[in-house]
């Protein structure tokens, strides 16, 4: 899972530059204009590969930053 | 006037929000600023969208669809759902980790003991201040722009405001919203913001998905949502449900933009009030989805608004956009409470800013040079109170001075805060950072913003970017004009990698602080 977040990262924002359809005027279900379609499709891709990056790629070294007495040390 | 009346209703139940925070203050400095390190996952995800969901977004938003049509989503909302969460992922969890482990309170604090220099505190309080007043100025700005649209009128019986269409001055309400923010900040600290975000959070997109259906169903004119909506877009031109009208280099670049949220001082802030890492887990995946809820409906309702069957006028100015689809289209009742909603959204971005700079004057300044014993926690509180409203006040009137689209006025906001994004990416994952190179980062940041900003004529050429003509390089390859923010973002990085690498690394003693057990995320 190491290489998942670059990966994921890398293909969210070449998903993202969608030139394709750049003059594609299609209404989808009648009122959604595709570019729209496809970037609220995105942004729930990015929200479900998110969920997958914080369940199996959260950082182990947050762990070093609470002291175990809960105190803060004076910077 | 009913309008009117429930605005000022709304604006009174916040300061009884900030009253109630009041009451669970526990009388620190600490509990005013960060709120006890006590915020659980769902106010940090309410408080951070909050934040970060300005006038940007519902008017900016609205207006620019209109003028620019749909691909304005695109450019900021799903480019924002994948750059916002990755911030927080990759900057605000290992900012939050050493905050906690070394008790910061502020970006500067963090940085002058990374970099163990004491002058990039000098240099960067006066950048982020200034950056900090510009994006206050959105708010201030759009808040204004929608009280007077959307209360055009209220005042014709005696005959009064005739130059402001009747209706409530901008500047009135301006400074009206900056008034009941600053009480409710003032009563509630950290906490009431916090707590007033969320409430806010909900109410503008609860409200939020009101106006679309009242709006659609008034636009589109037949018996059901889903015909409405269908005449409404169907009516629309075919260049606004395209991105005719926007060039692909311009939109790659606006990818740039929501690196911003990684540099802002309020969400810093806001970062360091979580309980815990796992706080930020639900914060990281619903944000995208959040934004969906807000800019979805706000970008169909701007393209409506450019179709013939909307009653607006073409060439409206694109800040009055929404406030005048509700004027139109909403009764006054159903208009005063949408205008709360969207007054809630400029003011949950209003609260955590004035706090932040408060919080920025008193510990990077005040306490950093006077000393922490020399003030009460109390005298620190009222301190940060002073600063924060000549700050205020200044911005108030730069807001009577600076009449620009909320959208452009935020561009060049975010453009700086960008630009001081790699600084923060390399203090946490580059062992080779030298303070020499951050200064000289920070300083070809402020370089190259202010001579974008001045061959931009300050900022009215919309259009504006850089390189000015397209450069032709090798084999047909060119580099077309690109917005501001690519350049000053390159030209910040490569002057941090190389002044850092020409400069002696930091020692053993802040790399063994800084990177205690190499988690293998770093880079050497």
């Amino acid at each position: 899972m190491k290489y998942f977040v670059p990966a994921m990262i890398v293909a969210l924002v070449v998903l993202h530059q969608d030139y394709w359809q750049w003059d594609q005027a299609t209404l989808d279900f009648g009122f959604i204009p595709r570019a729209l379609t496809y970037h609220a499709a995105l942004s729930l891709m990015a929200a479900a590969s998110w969920a997958v990056a914080v369940r199996w790629c959260w950082p182990r070294e947050t762990a070093i930053g609470t002291p175990d007495d809960g105190q803060e040390v004076t910077p | 006037m009913i309008q009117l009346t429930v605005i000022v209703a709304y604006l009174g139940l916040l300061v009884l929000l900030g009253y109630a925070a009041n009451r669970s203050f526990r009388g620190t400095a600490s509990d005013y600023l960060l709120a006890s390190h006590s915020i659980g996952p769902v106010l940090l995800l309410m408080s951070l969208f909050g934040t970060t969901m300005t006038a940007f977004a519902l008017v900016g938003s609205t207006g620019r669809a209109y003028t620019l049509g749909v691909g304005v989503f695109g450019l900021l909302a799903s480019a924002s759902g994948i750059v916002h969460s990755l911030c927080f992922f990759l900057v605000g969890v290992r900012v939050w980790s050493l905050g906690r482990r070394y008790g910061y309170t502020t970006q500067i604090q963090f940085f002058r003991d990374r970099l163990q220099n004491d002058s990039i505190g000098v240099l960067l309080f006066p950048v982020l201040v200034s950056l900090v007043v510009g994006y206050l100025l959105l708010g201030v700005v759009g808040g204004g722009a929608v009280v007077n649209g959307v209360t055009a009128g209220t005042f014709s019986q005696p005959g009064w405001l005739v130059a402001d269409n009747l209706g409530v001055p901008p500047w009135l309400a301006s400074a009206a919203i900056c008034g009941v923010v600053l009480t409710y900040v003032f009563l509630g600290g950290m906490r009431g913001a916090a707590w007033a975000n969320t409430f806010q959070t909900g109410v503008f997109m609860v409200l939020g998905l009101l106006t679309f259906v009242v709006v659609a169903n008034a636009i589109g004119g037949g018996d059901g949502l889903f015909e409405n909506m269908r005449n409404a877009s169907q009516a629309v031109s075919e260049a606004n449900l395209t991105r005719a009208k926007i060039p692909k280099p311009i939109f790659f670049s606006f990818l740039f933009i929501p690196l911003s949220v990684g540099m802002f001082p309020h969400v810093f802030q806001h970062w360091l009030t979580a309980r815990s890492a796992a706080t930020f887990k639900l914060p990281i995946v619903m944000h995208p989805v959040f934004i969906l809820i807000v800019w979805f409906p706000c970008v169909l309702i701007g393209i409506w608004a450019s179709s013939p069957l909307s009653g607006i006028p073409a060439g409206t100015d694109e800040n009055t956009v929404l406030a005048e689809l509700v004027r139109l289209h909403a009764g006054p009742v159903l208009g005063g409470l949408l205008t709360a909603g969207i007054l809630a959204a400029i003011m949950s971005s209003l609260d955590s800013q004035f706090l932040c700079i408060g919080t920025m004057f008193t510990k990077d300044i005040l306490l950093h040079y006077w000393g922490e014993t020399q003030f009460t926690d109390r005298q620190t509180v009222v301190f940060a109170r002073y600063f924060i409203v000549a700050i205020v006040v200044a911005t108030f009137l730069l807001s009577l001075v600076l009449p620009r689209a909320v959208f452009d006025l935020g561009l060049w906001s975010f453009s700086g805060f960008t630009g001081l994004f790699p600084l923060v990416l390399a203090a946490i994952y580059w062992k080779r950072l030298t303070a020499a190179g951050a200064i000289a980062s920070v300083l070809t940041t402020v370089g190259c913003w202010g001579y974008l900003f001045y061959r931009s004529e300050f900022g009215s050429n919309a259009r504006y970017g850089f390189p000015e003509a397209s450069i032709e390089l090798v084999a047909g390859w060119s580099v077309p004009p690109l917005l501001p923010v690519v350049s000053i973002t390159v030209a910040s990085a490569v002057v941090l990698v190389v002044v850092s690498l020409l400069t002696r690394p930091p020692s053993d003693q802040v790399l063994a602080k800084f990177f205690p057990d190499d988690p293998g995320m770093t880079l050497r």
